[in-house]
């Protein structure tokens, strides 16, 4: 094992400077805007005095590299600045959203990482069987529909004509669990049904083509029962595959949430990116864009580092 | 509707004998499942359930042998190359290729389709479906229909340009890159993986933000974030090319960079890229669908899909179908595609073998 340290930590090392790079650019495409941010936010009617103004509570007069390690240096205390559009503290807007949008992210997570591993492994082991057909042909669906079209179907059916679920997932934080689960039910099946297709697609790709590795053709020749090959030679060998399937998925729902939450009304970090695209409100759109990237980051991070931990082979690059 | 019920129960269960009888394994497992779903579901839900799953295995058997007369015809007209592709060719992939030519006429065709304009007022908003209006109304009275097939046009259009242009940039870069090698090589692939590293949604959020929305910016925004993913594969699948023999004789030949990669690398990769075309206008007009419904996109009076959604959504609380229809109408053009193309990888891998 003593080679396993090293590579996670370079691993680990190149997360980091990734996620500096990616916050470089969310810092600096803000500073491509053509002309003076000051300008563009008060618009063109502004008096001189006004912009100044705007531009000495802003730091504009600073230089960028500065501003950019004010602005570095604070999003790692947690402080991302003040909005523009109310004036509030852009970490209070976010932090209970965040929460919101872990809630929900985990949720889906929880409903769709063992149906999606059950379903990918049963659709592998009988591939071209009708099961594996129609599985095959449900997941291009729910694959290719847009995310709201899935919600919009589900507040059609479930909200509307059966009244099993509310059609508006509205959390507050003095909510007790058993009714956020309830309100959040909607939501978090609309993510499930997306990324359980993805992982199940992935998942029966990756133990489809572990099925045709030589072991496995060696264990079926010296007469090993067929289940015995899938419990004790494919799946210990399946676990590398999965783990980076599942949390290449896990980094895509990141990015589902942002359509669902809007479908849904739901308090969540997307939902709030979204309003402040609509109001060109920097501070905040940065916020939320370096949180989501950090998650996709680690998530992709952890499919790395899952997977040298779970394939000793990969511990020794060639 | 009890004698439905019992009808309904009573055939397939006949069905489920029959299969049964003529050892038709595969059929009898459909039909089994079938009985197994509607005696759950019809015992929670009534016999409106029933019924609903009628229509719905009614509706996949006409689009079945729509397609498969689709295919049967095809296969007659075409010259004898492609007919014999054709005959080979799944259920799936035939019902693809008609839903895309359905599309595509409908956009060619727009003004002729369609009973009234794009922006035109016809009637009250939120009109119910009538003779002249056949869907109804959208929130400022417009004809929904109209707007539909306009959409087809607009949305399409606009996501079939966008994925030409990133393909090009990604195609370009992808042959630069491999064919020289070396710094170059690097110094985009690096590009490449920071342009990656967000997640592409997000990505297009901060830009748009930035340089505002419009719909010239939101082709080249995401035509800039989309087209990574293509420098990839080309990369690789040109990569593969250019070690080969007849490269390296070519090379010696004295041949020019630009020959080389227009005439001995292009030529050889243009399968994957034709799939790769059709996989990555899925996700394209999935992303671009996404952000007119979020508003940000293709902005009104401009029909498209997303935004017809955004519109007319608050419909949906009040049991009303008619705001699903666009967004069906994007699931069910992606889906096609992705028919399609799945068709085409196995034509050919099967070709490769």
């Amino acid at each position: 094992m003593g080679g396993v340290l090293p590579l996670v930590g370079k691993r680990l090392l190149l997360g980091l400077v990734t996620l500096l790079i990616v916050s470089i650019i969310i810092f600096g495409a803000v500073e491509l805007l053509p002309g003076d941010v000051a300008q563009q936010i008060l618009g063109q009617s502004a008096t001189q005095e006004t912009v100044d103004a705007l531009r000495e509570e802003l730091g504009l007069n600073k230089s960028p590299v500065t501003r950019y390690f004010e602005w570095l240096g604070g999003a790692v205390q947690g402080d991302f600045g003040t909005s523009l559009a109310n004036k509030r503290s852009v970490t209070a807007q976010i932090a209970p959203r965040f929460a919101n949008t872990l809630f929900l992210a985990a949720y889906a997570a929880v409903i769709s990482v063992p149906l999606a591993i059950f379903l990918g492994v049963l659709t592998a082991l009988y591939r071209n069987s009708v099961f594996d057909r129609v599985s095959n042909a449900l997941s291009l669906v729910s694959i290719s529909s847009p995310e709201f079209f899935l919600g919009y179907v589900l507040i059609a059916f479930f909200a509307v004509q059966s009244q099993l679920f509310p059609s508006i997932s509205n959390v507050t934080s003095g909510m007790d669990f058993d009714e956020r689960i309830y309100r959040t039910t909607l939501p978090a099946v609309t993510l499930a049904l997306v990324v359980t297709a993805y992982m199940m697609r992935m998942t029966r790709a990756a133990i489809i083509n572990l099925l045709a590795s030589p072991y496995i053709e060696m264990a079926r020749l010296k007469g090993v029962p067929n289940g015995r090959v899938i419990t004790h030679h494919a799946l210990p060998n399946a676990l590398a595959p999965i783990i980076n399937v599942v949390a290449l998925n896990l980094a895509y729902l990141i990015t589902g949430v942002v359509l669902v939450e809007v479908v849904f009304v739901y308090p969540g970090v997307g939902q709030l990116l979204v309003d402040s695209v609509t109001k060109r409100d920097f501070p905040v759109v940065q916020a939320c864009c370096l949180i989501f990237a950090a998650t996709f980051i680690l998530f992709n991070l952890i499919a790395d580092v899952g997977s040298i931990l779970s394939n000793p082979r990969l511990r020794h690059p060639k | 509707m009890v004698s439905f019920a019992i009808i309904y129960y009573a055939l397939l269960i006949i069905a489920c004998c029959v299969a049964a009888f003529y050892r038709q394994r595969s059929g009898l497992i459909v039909l089994f499942v079938l009985l197994c779903i509607s005696l759950i579901s019809g015992l929670l839900g009534g016999v409106d359930v029933l019924i609903n799953i009628t229509i719905g295995v009614a509706l996949l058997a006409a689009a079945g042998g729509i397609s498969y007369s689709f295919r049967e015809t095809l296969t007659y007209i075409l010259p004898n190359e492609p007919a014999k592709l054709m005959r080979k060719a799944p259920l799936t992939a035939a019902f693809g290729l008609l839903v895309i030519i359905a599309y595509v006429i409908a956009a060619v065709f727009a003004p002729i389709i369609a009973p009234f304009g794009e922006a035109q007022v016809v009637g009250s908003s939120f009109a119910p479906p009538d003779d002249v209006m056949i869907l109804g109304g959208d929130q400022l009275g417009r004809d929904l229909f109209s707007r539909l097939i306009y959409g087809a046009r607009n949305t399409v259009g606009i996501a079939v340009l966008t994925t030409a242009i990133a393909f090009i940039v990604g195609t370009v870069a992808g042959l630069v890159a491999a064919s020289m090698g070396g710094w170059v090589d690097q110094v985009l692939g690096r590009i490449v993986d920071i342009l990656m590293a967000i997640p592409q949604l997000i990505f297009a959020l901060l830009l748009l933000t930035i340089v505002g929305t419009s719909v010239v910016n939101l082709t080249l925004v995401i035509a800039l974030l989309y087209s990574p993913l293509i420098f990839r594969l080309v990369r690789a699948v040109a990569g593969n090319i250019v070690v080969m023999d007849y490269i390296e004789a070519a090379r010696l030949r004295g041949e020019s960079t630009w020959y080389l990669t227009t005439k001995e690398v292009l030529p050889n990769i243009t399968a994957p890229l034709a799939a790769e075309f059709g996989l990555r206008f899925c996700f394209v007009f999935l992303a671009i669908s996404a952000l007119s419904f979020l508003g940000l996109g293709i902005q009104p009076p401009t029909a498209d899909w997303g935004s017809m959604v955004r519109e007319n959504a608050s419909l949906i609380s009040f049991g009303l179908l008619t705001p699903l229809i666009p967004a069906a109408a994007i699931a069910l053009l992606t889906v096609a595609v992705n028919f399609v193309v799945d068709w085409m990888l196995h034509i050919s891998s099967g070709l490769k073998e």
